[in-house]
């Protein structure tokens, strides 16, 4: 196995786990942060590709390297933006949570009913 | 098994352990925590895949950044770790996601190591065509000159997320000062190292800018490293954030697309194409962008990690 291989499944893993994280955790910074883990992953497999393209004297491909940089940088200007939605919402709304309507407490009278 | 390739796979290991302790954690502080120490051992992959650039790049923002972001809005949000219980999904929903990831992590797997052998590659052109720019390091190079544009538009990316954070401002507070006012203890830790870290950090940040074009390093790398002293220095109250509608603000954060854009257009106008330097002065323009891009990134950052502007403009 090469460093290409470990951390290929290493990239891959990392795209598993935020996906499912994505799809399980219902609070947004829960899913931001998983929504991150995806993109750490999707880098990694650049990173990976470029590792597997050295040639001329480089160690890595520069084109994978240089994209990932621009893409980290984007990556991270998107979570700035969902953390500021959040926070506005919380703000807003005293809860932070993506549920259509607040679920109702286990003493509360449902309306309507 | 070669002592290389154990330190691959625990340093592995280690990266996947922290990525899902940030899934299963139950409190969300410690997922955060967890988060960026997942992202200072990414920084390490980086290194070993000898993806140096970037893992400066991971470091400085994944590790360093995102945290200062990420666990501000945890502890603002601390209130509401309560009520989530309910909202738990069913046990067929998390088998399904599971199922569904398992899945697509297989299959990225597979397409990741099935590519074809050798490689193709792109390094040889970029070895080939460094002597145009006149500068060694072949990321920089991509970055400023063979893939210019994408860099220009990361830019106006940066600058439109800025945007949308402020317009999160209510009607009352715009042109306020973002985020909260700081006050720490002027003889605590925080103000001693907000003193005694900024001179180093400046000049850190702006040698790994200067040092970038022939070296691993660069403007990002370096503007982000200004970014967290700024940052700094404003949570520690030494400095106020500055109010949204100053006006050296503004030319400062549009002073780096509208200098790569400049360029463009000169390229353009004198030269065969957008973005194409005439070969006398690659390297000046290039300084020239990456100078006006370090400023305008370092701020930009410090700005997006700030939020929208939450108090009047008085002091």
């Amino acid at each position: 196995m090469s460093v290409a291989t470990v951390f290929a499944l290493c990239a891959a893993a990392a795209v598993g786990f935020g996906l499912y994280g994505l799809i399980v955790n219902p609070q947004p910074l829960r899913k931001i942060l998983a929504f991150n883990l995806v993109g750490s992953g999707v880098f990694l497999a650049f990173g990976v590709v470029a590792r597997r393209a050295a040639a001329a004297g480089f160690g890595a491909d520069p084109v994978p390297q240089a994209l990932v940089i621009t893409g980290v940088v984007v990556a991270f200007s998107a979570t700035a933006l969902a953390v500021a939605l959040l926070l506005r919402l919380f703000q807003a709304t005293d809860a932070a949570t993506l549920a259509p309507d607040p679920a109702p407490g286990p003493d509360s009278d449902p309306a309507g009913s | 098994m070669t002592f290389a390739l154990a330190l691959h796979i625990v340093l592995a290991v280690v990266v996947l352990g922290l990525a899902v302790w940030t899934i299963v954690a139950r409190d969300t502080f410690a997922a955060v925590v967890g988060f960026v120490v997942y992202g200072l051992f990414l920084a390490l992959v980086w290194v070993r895949l000898g993806a140096v650039d970037v893992a400066l790049a991971e470091a400085a923002i994944g590790g360093g950044l995102n945290g200062v972001l990420l666990l501000g809005a945890a502890a603002r949000l601390r209130t509401t770790e309560l009520s989530v219980a309910p909202e738990r999904p069913s046990v067929g929903l998390r088998l399904a996601a599971a199922v569904l990831s398992v899945a697509v992590a297989t299959a990225l797997a597979a397409a990741i190591l099935l590519l074809p052998d050798p490689a193709p590659t792109l390094a040889p052109a970029a070895a080939a065509n460094a002597a145009a720019t006149g500068l060694a390091n072949p990321v920089t190079n991509v970055l400023m000159a063979f893939r210019a544009m994408d860099t220009m538009l990361e830019k106006v990316v940066m600058l439109l997320a800025l945007v949308g954070i402020w317009s999160l401002a209510p009607d009352r507070l715009w042109g306020g000062r973002p985020g909260p006012r700081h006050q720490a203890d002027p003889q605590g830790m925080l103000a001693f190292l907000a003193r005694l870290l900024p001179p180093i950090g400046v000049v850190v940040g702006i040698y790994l800018a200067w040092t970038g074009a022939n070296h691993p390093g660069g403007a990002f790398q370096g503007a982000t490293i200004l970014a967290a002293m700024w940052l700094l220095v404003m949570m520690a109250g030494l400095a106020d954030a500055p109010p949204v509608d100053t006006r050296w603000l503004r030319l400062a954060l549009i002073a780096g697309p509208a200098v790569f854009l400049l360029v463009g257009l000169g390229g353009l106008w004198l030269g065969a194409a957008f973005l194409a330097y005439p070969a006398a002065y690659a390297k000046a323009l290039i300084l020239a962008i990456e100078a006006a891009m370090v400023l305008t990134v370092a701020i930009t950052l410090g700005l997006l990690v700030a939020g929208p502007p939450a108090r009047s403009a008085a002091p």
